[in-house]
């Protein structure tokens, strides 16, 4: 372990190392899925059903047409936000639960926004909601946040107790100072300006602006993570907060930031799930997990799947969004019992999650191995 | 009395022990040299039952054995004193020494257990009160525990896995008498050091290891601490640094009646006061946990300051946060490297911008500029001779020495002219513990103000321009170089005031 000579830089071996690592990233995933799916023709097997049928019915309903594809984009969206912000909060050694009410405070705020200025012109208002929906998200994280760096208060607990809350302002807002003046009294406002609507992507699907927003918020977030000192800051504390305090970072102030660009992404995706709808009004009738689509917690299962990777997050989105759009099929064209398909994600949940030590595993372990050949 | 043949162990990508051939003899102590890593943990891990060799045979008395665990290494009369003490702090000595004997001896009467410890204490001068609970004994009592525990197994075969490392040089010298009075009581012991000088001292027989192989077999009377050195390193290694006398420019770091607590709590520091001039090296000599870490962080800005004062350059700052330390001139070289140093999973290049990694040129327009980063760490890298596959290595997979190096490149390499350094050298090779003595040496030729805090007392002496000794969070003394020797600081160490 003496030595004097220069380093040895030669890349042969390493640059093995920089390819086998995502090759391995990528295909523990799709093995986690394939298995999982195997479970499931058990499952359906038992219910005297037809895997084979049930599995094309299920690829069919989520990419058989141009339509199909749009649906498991949009259905995808949400996630992929909230996934590319979890990932942010992740790398900062931050776990943040909290996705549901940050989209609900983005989609509330981006609503305000709406309803106060709605004769803005389109090229302006669209941003306009959009950062809205971020500024309310990170509104709704930077709380949990400070708690956790100032107070010390676990923000896996405060970001759900904040879930709470917000679906309850959504509540108590759509009741009375929000809802649409009419007869019927119903949870939502009415429909919102025009001008903020998201416009169509050609196509002639229901895609909208949304994806796009989406997919750049994805690459932002890996620009962010990996390629700014802000990032640098945000890995550092999340791999280690002793060395990063030791350096001279704000160990604290780091945590917050997280917390908050994690949320300002689920904002996004509360203002987009707003002018994004085929309603174009906020709707708070059926509870806010109605209106969130479960898209704050499923966020938290893409970004695993993702590798925790903004970038990886998108496919893994699709795939998720995928499952979900083409389940509604396989339950038609079966006629099997709605709960079977939450079963099967639940299924594709556990060993996606559980796959991920095995990845790591495998990485350490050909990452060793290269580091031992360029030893010799 | 015992015959290890031939023994080869191979971890995966890593030939940890290959062909070594290795005897205890009764009456004699044989003392096993090597640096980190170079196989020496492995073959005693062998001997006590806790890895099998993959080829090789283990001889006890002649005949060839198989030892399947340390409870079985134990029953043979194999004992081993870990460099971790085994003991639970809540049982008293004699508890400890009960603790998983067994039989007749398991019974909850103590009292035959106490006589006989009385008996075997006084025999070997291993001097300790039956009823002393573990947590109430300094280390060195401690260890006379772990041996005492090893001599009721019966233990034939000591084993003492670098057991100086721990003490001053008072305990080291009741340590070897009792080492001197197990050998002529014909018992066979296996001393393992790196500490050249008590190697000299103690040992019978000599084997020294480097990559898992044996490099040499000899007896002290024929060697020397630079030939033994050489064998262990593999190249001449310097001893004898002369250190250029050079007067000392002003006071640079001032500490005043510094008093801090520790993490439970407790007075760690307790009004100390120092002062380091520019281009000077002070030593700060003490026990572990005595209160240097707790010094080194409040000084850095990262443990608060119950009162007293700091200052750099004349201005206090007792109060700032590491970064406006940082930003006074001031670096620091904490004492656990992976935890407080370096980011594991963060490559060598990361590392070596972790500080500077937020200002120009590696940052421009909040983002990183990855080409000037690359450029400064292959100069670095280089400079300071770290040993790295390539700088996008994870640093987590680097030898000790060479983070350690990270480390040391980082905070030398930032302008900064007042250091705080502690534990520099701790479990890293010679030859890395050489390069880091160098660099010191070379920032203090260069004006730096250098605060070395070490429980490294060799290094501290041959370190340091003055001498300070810190004992349960004070300054007991300090004493320029010319009046530092090893047994007055050693008395310092343990808290005895000079008569």
């Amino acid at each position: 372990m003496v030595t004097t000579e220069n380093p040895d830089t030669s890349g042969a071996p390493s640059l093995k190392a920089l390819w086998y690592g995502p090759l391995v990233g990528l295909v523990v995933p799709v093995l986690a899925v394939v298995a999982a799916l195997a479970v499931g023709a058990v499952l359906l097997l038992a219910l005297g059903a037809s895997p084979l049928t049930g599995y094309a019915a299920l690829i069919d309903g989520a990419v058989g047409d141009w339509n199909a594809v749009a649906d498991t984009a949009i259905k995808s969206m949400p996630m992929l936000l909230v996934g590319v912000g979890i990932c942010i909060a992740f790398r900062t050694g931050v776990i943040n639960i909290g996705g549901e009410g940050q989209i609900i405070l983005g989609a509330i705020f981006a609503t305000l926004v709406a309803l106060a200025v709605p004769d803005l012109p389109s090229v302006f208002l669209i941003p306009l909601v959009l950062l809205a929906g971020a500024v309310g998200g990170a509104i709704w994280g930077a709380i949990p946040g400070a708690l956790k760096a100032y107070a010390g208060v676990s923000e896996i607990l405060s970001t759900i107790m904040m879930n709470i809350v917000a679906a309850q302002i959504l509540s108590f807002l759509l009741q009375d100072l929000l809802i649409e003046e009419g007869a019927i009294k119903i949870q939502q406002t009415r429909r919102l300006s025009h001008n903020a609507d998201l416009p169509l992507l050609p196509g002639g699907t229901r895609l909208h602006l949304g994806f796009l927003v989406a997919l750049l918020v994805a690459v932002i977030a890996y620009l962010l993570i990996y390629k700014t000192s802000l990032g640098f800051r945000l890995r550092a504390v999340g791999h280690s907060p002793d060395a990063s305090r030791y350096a001279g970072m704000q160990v604290k102030r780091s945590v917050v930031q997280a917390l908050a660009l994690s949320g300002a992404c689920a904002g996004v995706a509360g203002a987009v799930m707003v002018f994004g709808s085929i309603s174009h009004r906020l709707i708070g009738e059926g509870g806010a997990t109605a209106f969130t689509q479960g898209a704050g917690f499923n966020g938290i299962v893409v970004a695993l799947f993702g590798g925790l990777h903004p970038l990886y997050t998108v496919p893994a989105s699709f795939l998720f969004g995928g499952m979900l759009i083409g389940g509604i099929e396989l339950q038609r064209e079966l006629q099997v019992p709605a709960a079977l398909i939450v079963a099967l994600n639940g299924v594709v949940v556990v060993f996606v999650v559980s796959s991920l030590r095995l990845k790591t595993k495998l990485q350490r372990w050909s990452e060793d191995a290269v580091l031992r050949r360029g030893r010799k | 009395m015992l015959e290890m043949r031939g023994i080869t162990k191979r971890f995966p990508g890593v030939v940890a022990n290959e062909g070594v051939d290795f005897t205890v003899r009764s009456g004699r102590v044989h003392t096993l040299l090597g640096e980190n890593g170079a196989g020496k943990s492995t073959l005693m891990k062998i001997l006590f039952g806790l890895y099998r060799p993959d080829e090789g045979s283990v001889h006890l008395e002649g005949t060839e054995v198989e030892i399947r665990s340390p409870a079985d290494a134990i029953s043979r009369g194999i004992g081993m004193i870990h460099q971790h003490f085994m003991l639970v702090p809540t049982l008293t000595v004699a508890e400890n020494v009960a603790l998983g004997l067994g039989g007749a001896w398991g019974s909850s009467d103590l009292r035959p257990i106490r006589q006989r410890l009385v008996e075997v204490s006084e025999r070997y001068g291993l001097e300790v009160d039956p009823d002393a609970f573990i947590w109430q004994l300094a280390v060195g009592e401690r260890q006379r525990v772990e041996i005492l525990k090893a001599l009721f197994r019966n233990a034939r075969i000591l084993v003492l896995d670098e057991p100086t490392a721990v003490l001053t040089p008072p305990e080291v010298t009741d340590l070897f008498t009792t080492l001197r009075q197990l050998r002529d009581d014909g018992r066979g012991l296996v001393f393992i050091s790196h500490k050249l000088h008590e190697v000299m001292e103690i040992s019978d027989e000599i084997t020294v290891l480097r990559d898992g192989r044996i490099v040499g077999n000899t007896v002290p009377e024929s060697s020397s601490r630079e030939s033994l050195a050489q064998m262990m390193v593999g190249r001449p290694v310097l001893f004898t640094r002369t250190v250029q006398h050079h007067d000392p420019g002003e006071d640079r770091l001032v500490v005043r009646d510094l008093v801090v607590q520790g993490d439970r709590g407790n007075l760690a520091v307790d009004k100390v006061s120092l002062s380091v001039r520019a281009g000077e090296i002070l030593g700060v000599a003490g026990v572990s946990g005595n209160g240097q870490r707790e010094l080194a962080e409040a000084i850095f800005g990262l443990r608060p300051v119950e009162s007293g004062g700091i200052d750099i350059d004349g201005v206090p700052a007792g109060s700032l946060a590491p970064k406006a330390v940082r930003s006074k001139g001031m670096a620091y070289v904490p004492e656990e490297r992976m935890r407080d140093g370096v980011i594991g999973e963060f490559t060598v290049a990361e590392n070596l911008v972790l500080v500077d990694h937020g200002s120009p040129p590696y940052t421009r327009w909040g983002f990183l500029r990855f080409g000037a980063i690359k450029r400064q760490c292959t100069k670095l890298v280089q400079r300071y001779s770290v040993k790295t596959p390539m700088l996008e290595t994870l640093t987590r997979s680097l030898s000790g020495g060479n983070i350690q190096k990270v480390v040391i490149a980082r905070e030398f390499s930032c302008g900064a002219e007042v250091l705080v350094v502690s534990q520099p050298t701790r479990g890293i090779d010679v030859g890395a513990a050489e390069y880091v003595h160098e660099q010191l040496l070379g920032q203090r030729a260069a004006g730096a103000a250098i605060l070395l805090i070490s429980e490294d007392l060799d290094e501290v002496l041959q370190m340091s321009d003055r001498v300070a000794v810190i004992f349960r969070g004070q300054i007991m003394d300090q004493l320029p170089r010319s009046e530092a020797t090893a047994m007055r600081v050693g008395r310092l160490m343990m808290g005895l005031k000079a008569e």
